[in-house]
């Protein structure tokens, strides 16, 4: 057993100090240490994308980092995405009003995959979006209305 | 029917707490001094167990307790059988369900041998490399026609052989068919083992509370009041006693139905014995061997036709991987075996399957649950058939559809609710007229495909009938009442998977109580809310629960016109009700708001008359005669690399009738996530083995679920003949995306590669490019 | 799924990561972007007593040309930052083709070039791209450092001539001639799968279109990467028609030894080598002109 390392991550803004093992998943940092359950976890190997979180900015994996790696930096995850509660952003909106979840378990994951693809690319083609959506697996939808909904909101959000 | 709400592409009211990441799910429930459960499992497929060690798992810091077959007592015994054999004549059945823990032998990889609980996953992992098993290996069944030949290894050494259950059905006289027909077909198909991988895995939090004496259990599973009420009975407490939740499900499609895996009678039994909240999440690789599979199966069939391509009669033998044990009995052979007969006029049917055991993970439904095999079996024939008698693939199919005026259409077998297997109504041709259309059928044979030719590019189209059995009984209930608030709360057994229930369910609420969808509550799963109910399977929810919920809140509907009438000292007739509100007709300033009147029908002063219940409640159940029957057709275009064998699939059009829709959104989507798995399990998904009955590629690195890059843009066409069954009109369509597509794809690429020119034919699914170069080289 | 416990350390330095390699030795892992160590540690298929996390030690990422035009890449470089790094881009755009192969973006984004290579996963697109480029790789421990060609480098299924001690710091890739054509294809299974076969052709013309210089190289071809020299020497001196490249393809069937995996048979692999290798080669002779 090796000793419990100190951890101070700001997640959606907010600083949070633990100290934990040095073999707790960043995954299990967030939903269990910080009770932030919106993070899914479908694979613990990288596959599905259910985990996907930003760190600085750039969407990763949470289930292959552990959560001592995260030590100093900023963390974006679902949870930080409404712009106040009982809101919903544009991207979110656009989530629902185009179906694009069902069980609404990847769903978090491709939040997140789809939030920093939107910033860099305002104004994708079908076939962007379908590959951006790649590494994020969902079983329910067949991710057309995923497609539609990236879509959707790229257009609401370029007409501001 | 003028509608307000059903047939409205309503978005959900799920949504926004799923989407905001607030959604409980059940690895999101944290309990104060909650442990945590891991099983120790079979690394072997086929073993004898000597012995167990487990003192210095029990020694190891953080551990609270490690159980084993032994440690049980009389808590261990065999499962229950959740579907007992169907009444047909000569059926045999023998039963052998799964236990909680081996004892003395193990007989598929993933068994658990024993349970650790632990203050943490990560110690409980750590201690199931302390414990010691001595197995001593056995060998191993895995082929189906193997496991059947003299002197196979036998699953359960105290059967004679491998079979688990033998099912005859006929319709007709097969044999004098025979001897009439022009033309016969005859075929050996083969369809492999795959997996519904759902994005959440399993999992299950139990929490005995000593001073109310009630055990709470949060599962995943599909249905939760069955497993409430086997877990009293198990347990040795009432039912009241025990509340199952089934929160917020990551998808199910099946497999999260079943009673019991092991995991669900030993969590709950942990958290009693040890006084303290238990929590097991399967993780993705046991999910690969503890949750059940699907799809092995073995046909060798034979089509009768006379000389005009009319089928005559059909007869089809099968084997059927049930796995090491069989506790869901005979629900998907049964599909197929009834699936076969597909939207097509046969005389004459005769089929047997045999299930057989095998040294594998155990099957249970998983969306299609065999009906695809059928499908597959009889579509691949009339392919063939055309071809033989130089017809049209799609005329072959035209001449043999039930038409319009044929129904209600009796097959005269017996389907997996075991009453004749009837269609209740439909109109096939104008399905596949519609698919025609869509797709573009005469120009593709007359231009683009001549012209892809022509360019060296290799098209081909696919066009294939189903039809699928919904909505079956025996019952669903739903208990409506209208609050002081004005809401109106529904409550349901069935538990809910993403299929959108809090939305239709509501909506259909709200077409008889005038209030708006987003002031429908819907409460599903928990059975302290409600605790009658089957289950959500053989897509029935919609069907069965919402015809349930359509009673009930009829019924509300006539309280509240009757409270209202009273109130107003009016007829009830001069009532309108919209808008929350009761009003006279007329007259719209006279009104009362729902919750005023739900507030007056519960007076806390004066008497409630006889004859009449406080409140604005009523529970209504549910149980159609037998199961409505959806049909569509699929039909797509698709390329292939001629190179690399690898497919791009063009054009993709699903026409499908699935009666009155009550959400055209929704069901869109229930569609294209069918399809998208029908994809996956045609081309992507296979579990491969090894000889000594290894699963080879348990990672989802390995086992291959279709990303977006490789489901396409489907073009969807609705036809509508409403169900007589129940007073909706609806039939399921759950998992009707997933039934037709092995057969779409083996046409299409035989088209696209004008494999029957060679003599090549495709008989198997899954297919893959590697698998694809193999056949079209000859190593079929 | 949860990984073993281990002892981590996160050192501010490449000398002090060194320090902790060499006093742990094949106890110790590094760990760079986790991308393949830790699902690894979370199937328990690796359980390393010691981490050492080299995210923290600074230098290792630079991406930059030296005085001889040749491009040098840290180790620990994630592979996202490669792939649209200018200089990278212009000098050997080979690398942002086949990373782009590479898993998805979300793995690109923590995954870094110098894990992928130490990795050696012979499925790995990266390998055989170093290969075909005739990189050398820079191996530094507490001795000293060493150059390594990358023919050299990979010995087997995740077998590379790293020493216990030994850390690969940086990736030399040499310029590449005027009217040198790059390209890397593969078919996988699904987008970001490892490719069922990938092919790295290199081919350098002169001023009349004749091939001075080819280089072959495949993935999931073998136990490591494997070279095809007999078809890139069948195409030297060739003008790259369609039948020198049937003949090349013919002979890079030959040269590889694919090992067969649960999504393609060994032979359907062999059948994939002559067809990627063809379309990577025209595709190289394109761009080469
Ligand atoms: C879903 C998924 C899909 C993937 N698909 C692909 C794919 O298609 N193709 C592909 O090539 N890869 C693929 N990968 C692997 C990915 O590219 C990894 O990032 C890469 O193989 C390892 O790089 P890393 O930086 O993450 O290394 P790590 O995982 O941190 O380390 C890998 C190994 O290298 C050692 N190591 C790391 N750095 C050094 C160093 N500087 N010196 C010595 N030893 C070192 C480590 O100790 C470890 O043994 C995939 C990964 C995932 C999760
Ligand atoms: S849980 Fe992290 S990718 Fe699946
Ligand atoms: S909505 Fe269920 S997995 Fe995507």
């Amino acid at each position: 057993m090796s000793a419990r390392v100190a951890v101070t991550v700001s997640v959606n803004g907010t600083t949070h100090r633990r100290e934990v093992e040095p073999r707790l998943l960043l995954s299990d940092f967030l939903r269990h240490e910080l009770g932030l359950t919106g993070t899914h976890v479908g694979c613990e190997h990288g596959v599905c994308g259910a985990c996907t979180i930003r760190l600085d900015g750039a969407p990763v994996r949470s289930c292959l980092m552990f959560a001592v790696q995260a030590d100093g930096h900023a963390i974006a995850t679902v949870e930080g995405l409404a712009p106040a509660p009982g809101r919903l952003s544009v991207l979110q909106e656009a989530f629902r009003d185009a179906h694009a979840l069902q069980c609404g378990y990847c769903t978090p994951g491709i939040l997140m995959t789809v939030s920093a693809f939107l910033e860099e690319t305002p104004d994708p083609t079908e076939e962007e979006v379908r590959h951006a959506l790649s590494g994020n697996l969902c079983r329910c939808t067949g991710y057309q209305h995923i497609v539609d909904a990236v879509l959707l909101a790229a257009r609401r959000l370029r007409e501001g | 029917m003028e509608t307000r709400h059903i047939g409205r592409a309503v978005t959900r009211n799920e949504d926004a707490r799923l989407l905001a990441g607030r959604a409980l799910f059940v690895d999101d429930v944290e309990l104060p001094g909650m442990l945590h459960a891991a099983f120790l499992r079979s690394p072997h497929a086929h073993a004898e167990i000597r012995s167990v060690d487990v003192a210095a798992a029990r020694a190891r810091p953080g551990v609270v307790a490690v159980v084993t077959a032994e440690d049980l007592g009389a808590y261990w015994k065999p499962g229950p059988l959740l579907v007992p054999p169907p009444p047909i004549p000569g059926v045999v059945f023998r039963q052998r369900c799964q236990v909680p823990l081996a004892r003395g032998v193990v007989r598929h990889v993933g068994e658990p041998v024993a349970m650790v609980v632990a203050e943490s996953r990560y110690i409980a992992e750590d201690a199931l490399a302390d414990i010691v098993v001595d197995y001593a290996p056995l060998p191993a069944v895995g082929d189906l026609e193997a496991a059947l030949a003299p002197g196979a290894p036998r699953v359960h050494a105290d059967l004679p052989d491998n079979i688990a259950a033998e099912v005859r059905q006929a319709k007709g006289d097969y044999a004098a068919a025979r001897a009439r027909a022009a033309h016969l077909v005859r075929r050996r198909f083969r369809y492999d083992r795959g997996a519904s991988i759902p994005m959440e895995t399993r999992g299950i939090v139990a929490a005995w509370d000593a001073k109310a004496d009630r055990l709470t259990v949060w599962d995943t599973t599909q249905a939760p009041v069955v497993i409430r009420n086997g877990l009293a009975a198990m347990l040795g407490l009432a039912e009241s006693q025990v509340r199952v939740v089934a929160p917020f499900i990551g998808g199910g499609f099946g497999p999260k139905i079943m009673m019991f895996y092991p995991e669900e009678m030993l969590v709950p039994w942990a958290a009693l014995r040890l006084g303290r909240p238990v929590k097991w999440i399967e993780d993705r690789l046991e999910h690969f061997f503890a949750t059940t599979h699907e799809r092995g199966q073995i046909h060798e069939a034979e089509l009768a036709l006379d000389a005009e391509g009319r089928i005559l009669g059909v007869r089809d033998e099968f084997l059927m991987d049930t796995g090491a044990y069989d506790p869901y009995g005979l629900t998907v052979p049964l599909n197929s075996q009834c699936t076969l007969l597909n939207c097509y006029d046969i005389p004459a049917y005769e089929s047997r399957f045999r299930a057989v055991f095998t040294n594998r993970t155990l099957v249970s439904p998983y969306r299609g649950a065999g009906r695809q095999h059928g499908i597959f079996v009889i579509e691949r024939l009339l392919d063939a058939a055309a071809r033989e008698l130089g017809l049209d693939r799609v005329e072959i199919r035209r001449r043999n559809l039930i038409p319009p005026d044929r129904f209600p259409y009796r097959n005269e077998i017996i389907y997996q609710d075991f009453a004749p297997l009837t269609y209740d109504s439909g109109d096939y041709a104008a399905l596949l007229d519609k698919a025609l259309a869509a797709i573009r059928y005469e120009r593709f044979l007359s231009e683009e495909q001549p012209r892809a030719r022509a360019e060296g590019r290799h098209l081909g189209l696919g066009i294939v009938c189903y039809v699928e059995g919904t909505g079956i009984g025996p019952y669903e209930g739903a208990k409506v009442r209208v609050q002081p608030s004005g809401k109106v709360t529904l409550a349901t057994g069935i538990g809910t998977q993403g299929q959108g229930h809090f939305t239709v369910l509501a909506q259909v609420v709200a077409e008889q109580l005038g209030v708006d969808v987003r002031d429908v509550e819907v409460t599903t799963g928990d059975t302290d809310q409600f605790d009658w109910g089957v289950g959500t399977f053989a897509s029935r929810g919609a069907v069965v629960a919402g015809a349930a919920t359509h009673e009930a809140a009829a019924a509300v509907r006539a309280k509240v016109l009757k409270a209202a009438a009273e109130h107003f000292e009016c007829a009830e007739a001069d009532l309108v009700l919209a808008d929350g509100k009761v009003s006279i007709a007329g007259v719209p300033e006279r009104a009362i708001t729902l919750g005023e009147l739900a507030r007056l029908a519960n007076p806390l002063r004066g008497a409630v008359k006889p004859g009449t219940e406080p409140g604005l409640e009523a529970t209504r159940y549910f149980g159609p005669e037998m199961g409505a029957t959806a049909a569509g057709v699929h039909a797509m275009v698709i390329e292939v690399d001629a190179e690399t064998l690898r497919p791009t699939i063009h054009r993709y059009v699903v026409v499908h009738d699935c009666g009155t829709v009550l959400n055209p959104l929704i069901l869109a989507g229930q569609i294209q996530g069918g399809v998208a798995q029908g994809i996956g399990n045609a081309f992507f998904e296979r579990l491969v083995w090894s000889e000594d009955g290894q699963l080879l590629n348990a990672s989802l690195a390995d086992y291959l679920l279709p990303t977006s890059l490789d489901v396409p843009r489907m073009e969807l066409h609705h036809t509508v003949t409403p169900s007589p069954l129940n007073p909706l009109g609806t039939k399921g369509a759950g998992e009707a995306g997933a039934i037709p597509v092995g057969a779409l794809f083996a046409q299409a690429i035989e088209d696209a590669l004008d494999l029957p020119s060679r003599g090549i034919e495709i008989a198997e699914i899954p297919l893959s490019p590697s698998r694809l170069w193999e056949i079209v080289h000859g190593g079929g | 799924m949860k990984p073993a416990p281990f002892e981590w350390h996160a050192p501010d330095s490449v000398e002090a990561a060194l320090a902790l390699k060499a006093a742990h030795g094949d106890d110790a892992r590094f760990l760079a972007g986790g991308q393949s160590l830790v699902p690894a540690m979370n199937f328990r298929i690796a359980q390393p007593a010691v981490l050492v996390d080299l995210n923290r030690a600074p230098g290792l990422g630079t991406i930059a040309q030296d005085a001889e035009g040749a491009l040098r890449i840290g180790a620990m470089a994630r592979n996202a930052r490669i792939e649209r790094d200018a200089t990278a881009r212009g000098s050997h755009p080979i690398l942002a083709e086949a990373l782009h192969e590479v898993a998805h973006p979300q793995i690109r984004n923590r995954g870094t070039l110098g894990g992928n290579l130490a990795h050696a996963d012979p499925a790995s697109e990266m390998p055989a791209v170093m290969l075909a480029l005739g990189a050398r790789f820079l191996l530094r421990s507490l001795r000293g450092a060493r150059e390594v060609p990358a023919e050299e480098f990979f010995l087997g299924p995740l077998a590379t001539a790293l020493g216990p001690d030994e850390m690969l710091a940086e990736i030399r890739l040499p310029p590449l001639p005027p009217r040198t054509g790059t390209a890397f294809l593969e078919v996988a299974r699904r987008r970001g799968d490892y490719a069922m076969m990938g092919v790295a052709a290199v081919v350098t013309l002169d001023a009349d279109g004749r091939c001075t210089h080819a280089r072959i190289a495949c993935c999931s071809a073998g136990p490591t990467p494997m070279a095809a020299p007999l078809a890139a020497a069948a195409l030297e001196g060739s003008r790259l028609e369609e039948a020198d490249i049937a003949g090349a393809a013919a002979l890079v069937r030959q040269e590889v030894d694919p090992m067969g995996s649960v999504h393609a048979s060994p032979a359907y692999q062999r059948h994939l080598a002559g067809v990627v290798a063809a379309r990577a080669l025209r595709l190289a002779k394109a761009r080469a002109a």
